[in-house]
């Protein structure tokens, strides 16, 4: 599609678009957000970049194939919960996906940065996403 | 408020059935996306109807307080929207494949994978037909 | 706890994983997709192994049931995954011999064992919309699957799929939904305790209805199965072989713990009519269907119809040994299902076409083949000393212990029509001499094709042999997972704890704590 508007427009909000979806994916840590809605946000961004200058373009402004993406998302989501292997009980006694946590405090003993294997689930769940509809809006728009 | 929706419903899947009736693909898809969203929408009044807040527990504390919304409805919702969006995106993809291959979207005259059998005393007997229909 | 019972889910998802991250390299695939399936062989051994101490539950993250989602792993689950495990290695095999270059370069591989973990799913999730996402995963993978390769005749066949697969999807997540609605819980244990307690039981049997239709659907029964032998026949062999041998079972599969766990209040209508009738008409109609087509391919589909109607017949007669037979069937079907449909595909190779008239002189081309397709094709008519056999006794005597004269007749009628198939297929592909005159038989492929098409069949045939000459350890597998379907308290206190009555909220009308089992219609 060769619109002028469009093409300028893609341009200023693709950079806008993935840093909003960063932030969304950061935010879904303890408020509304998080890795599936941040991911569309990014997919879309994409989207808008393989319809106005085509795929192509959209293939090597992505760092790596979707497919790959996707495959990647999804070993990372998987080993986020295999973090669970170690547990207080010893191996193998907690589930899988029981989340840990790596908590620092302040020195007068208040709680300070968390952070903890929920968000590499979330990471995980945001590349899928990417991957998984960046990869069928390529297969559609080579079919159609 | 929960007779107004049953009604809805009610209103949605009538209009999804006639869609499926069709011979047309197309239709078939649409009247699926409407079915999907009929049942979206009992899936929601399902879970109960309430007046309450979102279930976000508010920064300093750690429960939620007063009446709040049901979460679970919402969250059964998002994964069916999901589910059934991929599903249609690509058997969407598939009728336009099927158009493209096959040059139709008639149900009835997709018959490359089903073609009628015959035996030969059937075309036997189509053959003794025609060629009564052309003696005649 | 045991991590096994997410295994079932999360081996073939690690191997889905790593084949998608291995994109560009067939060869690293291949590798990957054999060894995933092999892992899951492993795991499968050691889950049944372990259930024989109890019912395994995982607590996803450690968030107890009802709330949290609950992987439960029970004799039937554990004996479903072995039988899944054991296809997943036949098929991955099969699949280095058969699965063009073209398609393995469009995800064969990473889709192949997503479909895996689809079905591993829908066998340990203690949780009916979980299912409902199981089943949902297995047929986006399934969707795939069949239209890769593209030919016109995939398309046709994958769009019907495709129709009636999402009318079924629809139907079972309304069904889901409604029940929820009915006792505000998903989790298919405390519904086991609430669905008694729901002060309209009769809402209670329209949802079961409902159940049957969605899971009926996906089953493939008697006014629901058109899709089925519109689509089987249609993808590569070793997609054919896997669709064959387990998605329908996991629709009969659904049913058996649906309708042994939660519905179990009108068992009258709901198994005695219902089910029983749909068995019947399964029955006689996939075996006829089988007598009237000239194709292989579809004949083996609609067998595939006919035989789902032996397992409804039993979970419709709903006694210990029925359900046992179920049991017995479902493991029995697998086998010979994946591997009749895999001997299929190499027939086809060697005679270059899968209708009867252009088919033929396998016994003097292949001689080793056609002994070793023999065990599936007489197996699957029930000659004597094969697993078909046994199955088919357990159901009829099941059936005649339950005076159901006619279900029994039914089951008689479609195993003799299953017999006259076997015999016209033994006749065509193997006696009949080929029109186009001697075959180069296997030596014909090269060393390694050779094997890979072959030893599966070999192994799957072995299995159906063991079954049949030493059926003991597997009936008795099948009795105790059936005595678990038949009494699921020990399920239920596995997913819920001890059991401890709580103040519930159950069709909008409050009820007083009551003990479990004393609640209900007054």
């Amino acid at each position: 599609m060769h619109s002028l508007i469009l093409r300028t427009g893609t341009r200023l909000l693709l950079a806008l678009m993935v840093l909003f979806s960063l932030f969304i994916l950061w935010r879904g840590h303890n408020e509304p957000g998080g890795g599936f809605i941040g991911g569309l946000i990014a997919a879309v961004a994409y989207s808008l970049v393989a319809l106005s200058f085509g795929v192509a373009e959209m293939r090597r402004m992505l760092p790596a194939d979707p497919k790959t993406i996707l495959g990647a998302g999804l070993a990372l989501a998987i080993v986020s919960g295999l973090f669970a292997v170690v547990g207080q009980g010893g191996l193998l006694a907690d589930p899988y996906m029981a989340s840990r946590w790596y908590i620092s405090y302040t020195e007068t003993g208040e709680k300070g940065f968390a952070i903890g294997t929920p968000v590499l689930f979330d990471i995980g769940v945001y590349l899928v996403v990417i991957g998984g509809i960046l990869a069928m809006v390529r297969g559609l728009m080579e079919e159609l | 408020m929960e007779v107004v929706l049953a009604f809805t419903i009610g209103g949605l899947v009538t209009g999804a059935v006639y869609m499926l009736l069709s011979r047309n693909l197309l239709r078939l898809l649409f009247g699926v996306i409407i079915l999907s969203n009929a049942v979206n929408l009992s899936i929601f009044l399902a879970g109960g109807l309430d007046y309450g807040v979102p279930p976000l527990i508010q920064g300093a504390d750690k429960v939620l307080e007063g009446t709040y919304a049901n979460p679970l409805p919402q969250a059964l919702i998002l994964t069916a929207i999901v589910i059934g969006f991929s599903l249609l995106a690509f058997a969407l993809v598939l009728v336009y494949r099927g158009w493209q291959d096959m040059g139709t979207i008639d149900g009835d005259a997709l018959r490359v994978a089903e073609p009628v059998e015959t035996t030969p005393a059937l075309e036997a007997a189509a053959r003794a037909r025609k060629h009564g229909r052309e003696t005649a | 706890m045991s991590w096994l019972v997410a295994a079932p889910i999360l081996v073939p998802l690690s191997t889905a994983a790593l084949c998608a991250l291995a994109w560009r390299s067939i060869p690293a695939q291949r590798g990957i997709s054999l060894a995933g399936a092999v892992a899951l062989l492993l795991c499968a051994i050691g889950l049944l192994a372990q259930v024989a101490g109890g019912v395994q539950v995982m607590q996803m993250g450690g968030w107890k049931a009802p709330f949290g989602i609950t992987l439960v792993a029970d004799t039937l689950t554990a004996i479903m995954v072995l039988v899944t495990a054991i296809m997943a290695v036949a098929v991955a095999a099969y699949s280095l011999g058969d699965i063009d270059p073209v398609r393995e370069r469009n995800g064969f591989h990473p889709v192949f064992h997503a479909l895996l973990v689809g079905v591993g799913g829908a066998f340990v999730t203690g949780d009916l919309f979980n299912m409902y996402v199981w089943f949902e995963a297995m047929l986006i993978s399934s969707f795939v699957l069949l239209a890769l390769g593209g030919t016109k005749e995939q398309l046709d066949g994958a769009i019907k799929y495709a129709a009636l697969n999402l009318i079924a999807t629809a139907a079972l997540l309304l069904a889901v939904v409604l029940l929820y609605g009915l006792t505000g819980t998903l989790n298919m244990a405390e519904l086991a305790r609430l669905v008694p307690q729901v002060q309209n039981q009769g809402t209670v049997t329209t949802v079961a209805v409902l159940f049957i239709i969605a899971f009926g659907m996906k089953a493939a029964v008697f006014p629901l199965f058109f899709w089925l032998p519109a689509s089987y026949h249609t993808p590569a062999v070793a997609v054919q072989a896997i669709f064959a041998g387990l998605l329908t079972k996991v629709g009969v599969y659904a049913l058996l713990r649906t309708f042994t766990l939660i519905f179990v209040g009108d068992t009258g209508w709901t198994h005695g009519g219902i089910l029983l009738w749909i068995a019947g008409f399964t029955l006689v109609a996939g075996a006829l269907g089988s007598l009237a087509t000239k194709d292989l391919r579809k004949a083996l589909s609609w067998q595939v119809v006919a035989h789902i109607g032996y397992m409804v017949m039993g979970l419709a007669l709903y006694t210990p040994l029925a359900i046992a037979g179920v049991v017995f069937y479902l493991v029995h079907d697998i086998v010979v299902k994946t591997n009749l449909f895999l001997g299929a595909g190499v027939a086809r190779r060697l005679s270059g076409s899968s209708r009867y008239e252009g088919m033929g002189g396998l016994f003097r081309s292949a001689p080793i083949l056609a002994l070793v397709m023999f065990v599936p094709l007489g197996s699957l008519a029930g000659f004597p000393p094969l697993s078909g056999f046994w199955s088919k006794l357990v159901l009829v005597q099941a059936g005649l212990a339950a005076q159901s004269w006619w279900i029994v007749a039914a089951a008689l009628v479609t195993a003799l029509l299953t017999m006259m198939l076997a015999g016209r297929i033994w006749a065509e592909v193997v006696w009949k001499a080929h029109p186009a005159g001697d075959l180069a038989g296997l030596g014909g492929f090269s060393p390694g094709r050779r094997v890979a098409l072959v030893a599966p069949l070999v192994a799957l045939s072995l299995v159906t042999v063991t079954i049949g000459v030493w059926p003991e350890p597997v009936m008795d597998l099948a009795g105790r997972a059936a005595l678990g379907l038949l009494d699921p308290a020990p399920y239920i206190e596995a997913v819920l704890g001890a059991p401890a009555p709580q103040p519930t909220m159950v069709g909008e009308l409050p009820v007083t704590p009551a003990a479990p089992g004393q609640g209900g219609a007054p």
